[in-house]
Formats: structure tokens, sequence, C-alpha cells
């Protein structure tokens, strides 16, 4: 069945919150640095835990370097009675999906979706590494701002690409991020410039690296009467997907992005104008193969947020586009906007939501 | 070559040696728990909305999902609410076996955590038996639970099943 003539339940973003991004939060363990966005995404509609149906959280272990975190982590909820809960192992976007795909089935009406991600507690780019194929990839260690630079090296082979062009999307995204009060990164500072960073792994300087990040953010969706009963202008889920590439680094193209292309298609991205697209881009020159995989023109307004640029935790940046851009249409500076998450190395893993504003 | 490689029979192992280093970061409630075992105290944290008083505290109340901010100093002396007598020995066993792992309740407290029951014949050890802890010497105590060398019988009378019946 294709995705036009799927029956689609109307389900909003009902309510976002975010922590503050900083480089570390050595104060606070992850239960105290997500109960204030819980409360805070309660408490922005007026709800309380007992006013959602299904809890779903997207964290991984390997970034505290505890078993069962996300157990823990529901301590900040408060799971009594017993509640109907579910975690993915996956950036909270796919967290979010799962609880969306649940409200599909029209048995429940309002979920809790969060993430955390405490980026600071380790060596990223070791624990990064153990996303690889353990046999023949993992073993040798290859950090991902390297695999990013493999990934930069072929855009820029490829004629697509720039380092200039690498250097105007971070400029322009720690920019925009100065209006932006829960970035970490956020400055002005002309592209010319930036070109004068040094290689961290060349052909990425400095500027092209997102910065380590800690960080939480959470998101209630809600469906039927609860969806409007919560919100002036409900913000309306009209599309969503997502799609995986092979493991292997070598037999994809990773100048371009079919995964994206393939879950903007079935999420119908092309349906109608754009005016906000968040996209989760940790590399400055993921962004331009992001945006030509999504069909975006210099018409729409890329992460007006700063983006991944400005503050990446992982695990949340993802779900944190998703908020953003549903903020846009809340505000009413868009009716209808694009968010995107990535996982795995080199954009393995892409997921698009297409958000509308409603009456 | 395509012979040689089969003759060789399939691999069945690959080492990949991994370590990954962490810092622990045990949060504003916890290390107040921590602090006061370098003290020789036990503290913990009494929710706003229940009144149950949690210890070790992570910060919240995982009943109500609230922030537990009233701090709480504990006694020594508690109740043991149920046990084991642990006869496997095993690698990197300190202590000769048997001996006695005891979930104990502390007084005020509504949470019960495990513990080490010495000073005891094994057969003599019972459900609601008063416990008190025994630290380690003062120089030697740590933000750490090896603080508490171990749980012993305080002399007190068994505590009433009512009282601990909610914590088993």
């Amino acid at each position: 069945m294709s995705a036009a003539a799927r029956a689609v339940r109307p389900v909003s973003i009902a309510s976002f919150a975010q922590s503050q991004n900083v480089r570390k939060d050595d104060e606070r363990n992850e239960v105290e640095g997500l109960m204030p966005v819980i409360a805070e995404v309660f408490g922005n509609i007026g709800i309380t835990k007992d006013d959602v149906d299904f809890i779903c959280s997207g964290s991984t272990d390997y970034l505290i370097g505890g078993p069962f975190s996300f157990v823990m982590a529901l301590d900040a909820v408060g799971v009594w009675p017993p509640r109907s809960e579910s975690h993915v192992e996956m950036d909270g976007a796919w967290a979010l999906y799962e609880a969306w795909v649940l409200l599909q089935e029209g048995e429940i009406d309002a979920a809790l979706v969060y993430s955390f991600g405490r980026s600071s507690l380790g060596d990223l780019s070791e624990i990064l590494t153990l996303q690889l194929d353990p046999y023949y990839e993992a073993p040798m260690w290859p950090d991902i701002v390297s695999l990013s630079a493999l990934q930069a090296r072929a855009l820029i082979d490829s004629g697509k690409a720039t380092e200039a062009d690498f250097a105007a999307v971070a400029s322009r995204s720690r920019r925009d991020a100065l209006s932006n009060p829960k970035s970490q990164v956020a400055n002005d500072i002309a592209p010319e410039v930036l070109l004068q960073d040094d290689y961290v792994v060349a052909p990425l300087r400095r500027h092209t690296l997102p910065p380590i990040t800690d960080g939480a953010a959470a998101v209630v969706l809600a469906a039927g009467d609860k969806a409007t009963a919560w919100s002036d202008r409900p913000v309306w889920i009209t599309g969503f997907d997502h799609r995986i590439e092979t493991h292997s680094l070598g037999a994809r193209d990773l100048t371009t992005s079919p995964s994206t292309a393939k879950a903007a298609e079935v999420a119908g991205v092309a349906a109608g104008k754009v005016d906000v697209a968040e996209i989760h881009a940790p590399f400055a020159h993921q962004e331009l193969i992001l945006a030509e995989a999504l069909g975006l023109d210099d018409s729409v307004a890329i992460n007006p947020s700063g983006g991944a640029l400005a503050a990446n935790p992982l695990m949340s940046a993802g779900l944190i586009r998703i908020g953003e851009a549903a903020e846009r249409i809340r505000s009413g500076a868009a009716d209808r906007a694009v968010a995107h998450a990535t996982s795995g190395p080199c954009l393995q893993q892409n997921l698009v939501c297409v958000l509308e504003g409603g009456a | 070559m395509a012979d040689e490689t089969t003759d060789q029979g399939p691999v069945t192992t690959l080492a990949t040696p991994i370590r990954l280093d962490f810092d622990f970061t045990p949060g504003v409630a916890q290390s107040k728990f921590l602090r006061g075992l370098e003290r020789g105290e036990f503290h913990g944290q009494r929710c706003s909305v229940c009144g149950k008083v949690y210890v070790p505290s992570r910060g919240s109340c995982p009943t109500d999902g609230v922030p537990t901010t009233e701090d709480v100093l504990l006694g020594n002396a508690g109740t043991v609410t149920t046990y084991c007598v642990v006869n496997v020995p095993f690698a990197g066993q300190s202590i000769e076996i048997p001996y006695i792992c005891a979930q104990i309740l502390l007084d005020g407290a509504n949470l019960s955590f495990m513990g080490l029951l010495q000073e005891i014949p094994t057969d003599q050890i019972r459900m609601g038996m008063r416990v008190e802890a025994v630290w380690v010497d003062e120089s030697d105590l740590t933000p750490s639970l090896a603080s508490v060398r171990y749980f012993r019988p305080n002399g007190e009378p068994d505590a009433d099943y009512d009282t601990y019946k909610e914590y088993l």
C-alpha cells in the first residue's frame, strides 16, 4: 500500500521542552537532568503524567557506561501506577516514531517521549566507533570525525561542494543559534574567517564539527480530543518515515543520502511548500547532502535553531529537531516544516517527519 | 588458494579487545548520600508528595516523579526485611562463606538496601531481626558503601511483622 493511500491518524506535537545544552553537566545525574524537562513538557500544556497512556524513551548505555540507565531514568517520570513503557537504543526521534505508530492503532490518545544524552562522560570518538561493523571496521577504531572527513572528501571530489560551502553552513548555523537560548555554541563569525581554522581531520576544519553536548529533551504527542484540547494551534504530523542503508561504508555513495530521499518521498515532503527545515546534520557538510536528498530549495529556512552545530546532545539532537520545527509552526512563523534525524556513521539511518499547522 | 582456506576450517573466534573509561556523575542527591557515608552517617531524602524517605536517593520519587528536596538524617539501626545465606564460592570473593546477605530497612526509611550481616551464626538469622551498622575506622571512611563494614544484631527484640511487611 502506498503512503498516500494509507489512512493516517492525525497526531500532534502537543508540547516540547529541552534542557540547556552544555559541554558537561557534572553536577546532576540523568534523573536530575531529566526531571525539569519532563516537568516543563507537562507544565506547558497543564497536564500530568496521569494524562499520558504511553512512555517511550531514546538513549544508550554506551554514553553513560552503566547498564539499564533507561530504566533508572523512569524515576524522572514516576511510573506508578505501573505504566506502559518502551525504549529504543536510538535517538529520541525514533522513540517518537514508535509512540506515533502506537497512536496510529487508536487505542491510546497521548504519549510522552523523551531522550537524554550525556556525551561528556566518556571518549565519544571511541564510543561511536562501537556502532561500526564489529569484525572489520571497529577493530581498527576509526573515529567518527575521520569517517565524516572521508565523506566530506568524497563530497568535494564529486564537485558538489567546497570547503567554503562547509564554512558557510557553520557560519549561518551558529549565527542563527544566537537567538536560541538553549544553544551551546553561538557566534557571528564570517565564513572567510572560519576558513582560517586549522584542520582537525582534513578536509574538516574545527568549525565543521559539532560540539560535545550534554542535554535532554521531551515531547508530548496527542491525538483525538486531547490534541485539540491541549493546543489552540495543533502541530500535526502529516508524514513520517525512516530508512536505513547498509552497514558497509564502502558499499555506499557517501555523497548522497538515498535513505533520506526515500523517507522524504514516503513522508510526502514535496507535497507542499516547506517553510522551515530542521535538519540533524552533526557535521557541516552533511547539511548539504541532506538538503539535496530532502529536495529543499533556497526558499527554505534551514536550521533556524542553529541545528546540531550549535548543540549536539547525542540521542536527543534528532528529537530536538522535531521539537524546534514544531515550535516554529506553533509560534506562527511557519505553516509547514520538515524535521530530520540521523543515526549511525556518515548518515547511515535517517528519519523524516513532516509537520503542518492546524486551525 | 580457495582449497587451502577451506581446509583450514571455519574461523570460530575473533578477539577484538574493547575498553571504555567513563566519568561517573552521582548527581546532587547521591552525592549527599555518599558524603554522609564519608562521615559515618546514612542520609536519605523525603518525597514531598507521598512522604516516603529514600535511601539512597537518586533525587526523585520514583512513584510521584517529583524532586526529593528534603534531606533526612537516618539512624544507625534497622530491620532485616529478608535475607539469604550465601554458600557459593566465586572468583574474587573477599568474605568467608557461608555469609548472610540481608535487605535492611533503616529506621525512618521507606526503602531497604542490601547489606552484609555478621556476628551471628547463619542459622540464627531471621526476618524482623534488629541490626545496626558497624563502620570502618574513622580514618578509613570514604564516600562509598565500603565505609559500612557490615551490620550486626543490636540486641533489640525483633520488629513486628506489620512494621516492615510493605518492604519485602
